[in-house]
């Protein structure tokens, strides 16, 4: 970790850190995320193969073959036996954690952007994007127990009402009544899951000012937070019920991915350059660095550096002691946290 | 209308809408009840071409009265003169004559094919002598009205009560002593004073669309200028910033002041309809006060760029180069072979003649005296050497000159009070392949102007910086081979031998391409930009030690604050990221950050230089701890104010979290059952075990805590 600003607050992030580097995927990495229990890391990448890890030491478990696309998401059961991936293969498919083997296969017209599993994991929403004459769309799925019953029907297609800018992620409000979702258009929506209604949009004064990348639930469904590309590229953490604005975090940088400590109040945001820019300019222009935050002060604290290349994933571990970051340079790096990080006082 | 207004109208009217045939109605011819047809906005704009169709026609007055035996005669030599200044329309030209004696009348109507033609000759041929007796009086015709009503009786003035004027420096009253720098990030322009005690910013003025392309101070600070379609206009006032002046001039470009604030300079340059023709360039000179103006020239980009013809750029800037000293008394512009230099009293040249020089390339003013440094260079393959000249203005006196040899370029430096002046020097080896650098270093207040030659001590060194130390005696170099050049400090004057330049001290190896000067001297920054990636190095020259050395990463600009207290280094918007600026103390201390993003421009704005002689300041910084008790004393109460104000916010911002915290809670806990039900083949046992999971986390977060202590002591 680094000093960032001569600030005091700051001396807790020293070099001290050192994080396990995964080397898995060949092509950037899209998305992370932990099972409940914390002992698991599921990774996505623009190579096809979504792959499971160990979430303590690194090691690599297993990798899900099947996909014929750049998988762009994933989500896990809570039970930790049921994976869900979306790809731009056009297809969604449901995986068997425990064998890796595929178990249903969802095809639509279109890339799927991304897919979450509803509380009691019985539905599925998955996004799709604008190819051709289609528009981006939200789908809900219904998920059987049992694989074998398994039906590739829509119980809800929500139609953005701005569908030729993508829905980048669309993830369930609390107890499944809602869907709130975010993409280019810059504006958070929210749906009745029940009826497909639009229930409420953000508002553009306060709100984004440019694409949404990533949107990241509070582990209580209560509130989230978002990232995006915007003029100061900024993370706002909004209430879930009421879609209003609490908090911004601003970064000076694009960003790709969030994500919130589970356990103190700090968020995290990654991000950088643009990928196309990169090789551009001196490889610290990009700050490809996750940067840490005070969620309440909203007050930068400090920031892990080492990727070289722009982050594309953020997730931390439920029990909040560790996290990891997947960079467009195709590394995880996994960091469990120093003693130093729980005594931050700012 | 709308259409349920028109149908209750219709109803009180009692017309049964339906049994209307709208077809069937015809309005008057002419008329349309207030309805405006789509193209009425063509039509309009057709009969505007034809209101101004006298635009293009002048008055020709005074001019020979003959007969009719010789009116042709007159004619053909009035067209032979007026159609070097332009097309004349086809029969445009029309001399009336006295029915009874067939004489003329003494004036002709001319019909240009464009107003800009008729301007023009009217602009070049008013007052030209045909011979003696006859002088031409031209105007336009459009101007007869206007000249045809001025009232034969002369009648005074009304004289306006006085108002006393807004105090244009009260920023200078600043009780905190604070600065203002302005700012222009996205469509915004911002004024802020610059209050580091509070390590921020606090707003003076902002208004979007402030500006259409950029903004500047007046040198002394008096006034920010504006720049928009219509012209520029001046801000400024006691409480906020308020219009004070406007100065027509159409897609102003440029702009620029006197260094007494008396007058303003805008430029503006056409680009031609055919692109061999060089650009139209028209200045014209302001005063800023009264708002008239003063002279205005028009011309072709060459005649207003300097070194040879100009580029698609036009002329480079400033045109008008203002003698130095508050005075505003000269301005120079600088053109093929010859330097214009203008006085203000009556706008026009000095003696009514240029200086010719031939070849002159560069000219540049004192800051202080009316003195003007020239450039010629080499002539005829080297057998004229190349030459530097100080000429004295209005004398038109050469006060110095010297020849030097094999030169292939020249750049002049003024020491900022008039004190010195060093010339660059490129000479060519010998063979000519290469060149090496040196300086000439005239000392201007001293007898007889004595000059002396500074070389480095290697030869072949290239000089990549050079910059003297404000109203100081010294001067910095860089110079060397990037990536990592030297910097040599030397000075003009010492204990040990008071004429003689001498060399302070060399650092080596430095990553720097740039020389910052506090505005005070005593303090450089070194600063490393482009390549560089914004090193900054903060160096005390007095003891020849470093500061501070930092860096703002891709920094573009660094701009002293005009007290030498504080430095502003900007990232602007070359760069897609990190845009924003960074105010650091004069020793390189951060003190705080500001990211706005689309940054374009920041400007301190400038002080008027002090009323105390320089043996008072002299006293006051020997004496300097008596001064600065009081302002320590304010400086730790208000760091006591800020942590206190700094704790309440914080204080708030929890509490505000907490509510909403619990407010979450108490939610989660209704929607207990719910959730339990979705997850339907779990039974409550599962929700309550979350939670009690959720407790064994919170007291196994206690735990790991010590745990890894522990380790760290081992």
């Amino acid at each position: 970790m680094r000093r960032s600003s001569p600030c005091d607050k700051e001396r807790a992030f020293k070099e001290k850190m050192r994080p396990i580097l995964m080397k898995g995927h060949e092509r950037p990495l899209t998305f992370l995320r932990y099972n409940r229990d914390g002992d698991m890391l599921f990774s996505c990448a623009k190579d096809h193969t979504p792959t499971l890890w160990y979430a303590d030491n690194g090691e690599r478990h297993g990798t899900f073959r099947g996909h014929n696309g750049a998988v762009w998401c994933c989500d896990v059961s809570r039970d930790s036996l049921r994976l869900i991936t979306g790809s731009a293969d056009q297809s969604a498919k449901l995986w068997d954690v425990k064998t890796g083997q595929q178990l249903f296969s969802f095809k639509f017209g279109s890339p799927a952007r991304s897919v979450d599993f509803a509380l009691g994991d019985k539905l599925a929403v998955i996004t799709t994007d604008p190819f051709m004459e289609r528009t981006s769309a939200i789908h809900v799925k219904r998920i059987a127990e049992d694989p074998e019953d398994q039906v590739s029907e829509s119980v809800l297609v929500l139609e953005s009402p701005n569908g030729r800018k993508r829905i980048n992620r669309a993830v369930w409000g609390p107890l499944n009544q809602t869907i709130v979702s975010g993409g280019e258009d810059a504006v958070l929506r929210i749906w009745d899951a029940e009826t497909g209604k639009l229930l409420k949009e953000s508002d553009s004064e306060v709100g984004h000012k440019n694409t949404i990348t990533s949107l990241t639930k509070s582990a209580d469904d209560s509130h989230f937070i978002t990232g995006s590309l915007d003029k100061t590229a900024k993370a706002c953490l909004w209430d879930m019920r009421t879609l209003t604005l609490l908090k911004t975090y601003v970064s000076g940088v694009p960003v790709n991915a969030v994500s919130m400590s589970p356990l103190l109040d700090h968020v995290v945001l990654g991000g950088g350059q643009d990928a196309s820019a990169v090789t551009t300019t001196d490889h610290r222009a990009g700050k490809f660095e996750a940067k840490f935050y005070d969620k309440i002060l909203q007050e930068e604290i400090g920031g892990v550096k080492g990727h070289f290349g722009p982050i594309n994933a953020l997730a931390f571990n439920p029990d909040g002691k560790s996290f990891s970051s997947g960079g467009e340079d195709g590394y995880v790096r996994l960091h469990h946290f120093d003693s130093d990080y729980f005594n931050i006082r700012i | 209308m709308a259409e349920l207004d028109i149908d209750t109208r219709a109803a009180k009217l009692g017309i049964d809408w339906s049994q209307v045939n709208l077809d069937s109605i015809q309005l008057p011819p002419g008329e349309n009840f207030g309805i405006e047809s789509d193209d009425e906005g063509v039509y309009h704009d057709d009969q505007l071409e034809f209101d101004t169709g006298f635009g293009n026609i002048i008055v020709v007055d005074n001019l020979p009265v003959v007969p009719k035996t010789k009116f042709e005669k007159l004619e053909n030599v009035l067209k032979k003169i007026y159609s070097q200044l332009g097309v004349i329309k086809e029969k445009g030209l029309w001399m009336p004559v006295d029915p009874n004696t067939g004489m003329t009348l003494g004036y002709c109507f001319i019909e240009f094919n464009t107003p800009q033609e008729a301007q023009n000759a009217k602009e070049k041929t008013h007052g030209y002598k045909l011979d003696k007796s006859h002088i031409f009086a031209v105007n336009m015709f459009d101007d007869f009205d206007r000249l045809m009503n001025v009232k034969e009786e002369w009648e005074a003035p009304q004289t306006k009560p006085y108002v006393p004027g807004e105090n244009l420096q009260k920023w200078l009253t600043d009780e905190k002593a604070r600065d203002q720098l302005v700012t222009r990030s996205g469509p915004d322009t911002e004024v802020f004073w610059n209050d580091a005690r509070q390590k921020n910013t606090e707003l003076v003025h902002k208004r979007p669309y402030w500006t259409e392309s950029y903004v500047q101070w007046s040198p002394l600070g008096t006034y920010l200028v504006t720049l928009h379609k219509q012209g520029a206009a001046v801000w400024g006032g006691a409480d906020t910033f308020t219009r004070l002046m406007r100065y027509q001039h159409n897609m102003v470009k440029l702009v620029d002041f006197s260094p007494g604030e008396k007058y303003l300079v805008t430029y503006h340059s056409q680009e031609p309809s055919n692109p061999r023709d060089a650009s139209k360039v028209e200045i014209k000179v302001f005063d800023v006060r009264t708002g008239r103006m003063m002279r205005d020239f028009k011309g072709s980009a060459d005649e207003f760029s300097i070194g040879g013809p100009g580029g698609v750029a036009g002329a480079s800037w400033p045109v008008f180069r203002w003698a130095g000293g508050k005075d505003d008394k000269y301005f120079a512009k600088l053109s093929k072979n010859t330097i214009s230099v203008y006085e203000t009293e009556t706008f026009g040249l000095i003696d009514k003649k240029s200086i010719k020089v031939d070849n002159v390339v560069d000219i540049c003013w004192s800051p202080t005296d009316s003195i003007l440094s020239l450039f010629v260079p080499e002539q005829g393959g080297g057998n004229q050497p190349a030459k530097v000249a100080l000429v004295q203005i209005p004398s038109k006196v050469e006060l110095r000159q010297k020849n030097l040899f094999s030169v292939s370029d020249c750049k002049m430096y003024w020491q900022s009070s008039g004190e010195y002046l060093a010339v660059k020097v490129d000479r060519y080896t010998k063979t000519k392949k290469s060149t090496y650098s040196g300086f000439e270093l005239f000392r201007i207040k001293e007898r007889d102007i004595p000059i002396e030659v500074l070389e480095l001590d290697n030869k072949n060194d290239k000089i990549i910086a050079f910059a003297w130390e404000p109203k100081g005696h010294r001067f910095a170099v860089i110079h060397g081979d990037q990536p990592r050049p030297d910097v040599s400090f030397y000075t003009m004057k010492t204990t040990q031998h008071g004429g003689r330049v001498t060399k302070l001290g060399t650092l080596k190896a430095k990553q720097a391409n740039a020389l910052f000067w506090s505005p005070t001297g005593k303090y450089i920054i070194l600063a490393g930009l482009k390549n560089f990636n914004g090193q900054l190095e903060f160096f005390n020259v007095d003891e020849l030690e470093t500061m501070a050395t930092t860096e703002h990463f891709m920094a573009t600009d660094i701009e002293w604050d005009p007290t030498g207290r504080y430095v502003a280094t900007a990232v602007t918007s070359v760069h897609e990221m990190e845009n924003g600026f960074t105010i650091w103390s004069f020793n390189g201390k951060l003190l705080y950050r500001n990211l706005k993003d689309h940054f374009f421009q920041l400007a301190w704005r400038p002080r008027p230089p002090s009323f105390l002689s320089p043996e008072k300041e002299e006293e006051i910084a020997k004496n300097l701890k008596k001064y600065s008790k009081k302002y320590e004393l304010e400086d730790q109460d208000v760091s006591l104010l800020l942590s206190e104000q700094d704790r309440e916010k914080r204080k708030a911002l929890k509490e505000e979290w907490e509510k909403w915290v619990k407010q979450w809670k108490s939610l989660h806990e209704e929607e207990k059952l719910a959730r339990q039900s979705l997850r339907d083949g779990e039974v409550s046992d599962e929700e309550e075990e979350e939670d009690e999971a959720k407790e064994v986390k919170e007291v196994e977060f206690e735990d790991v805590i010590e745990v890894t202590e522990e380790v760290v002591q081992e």
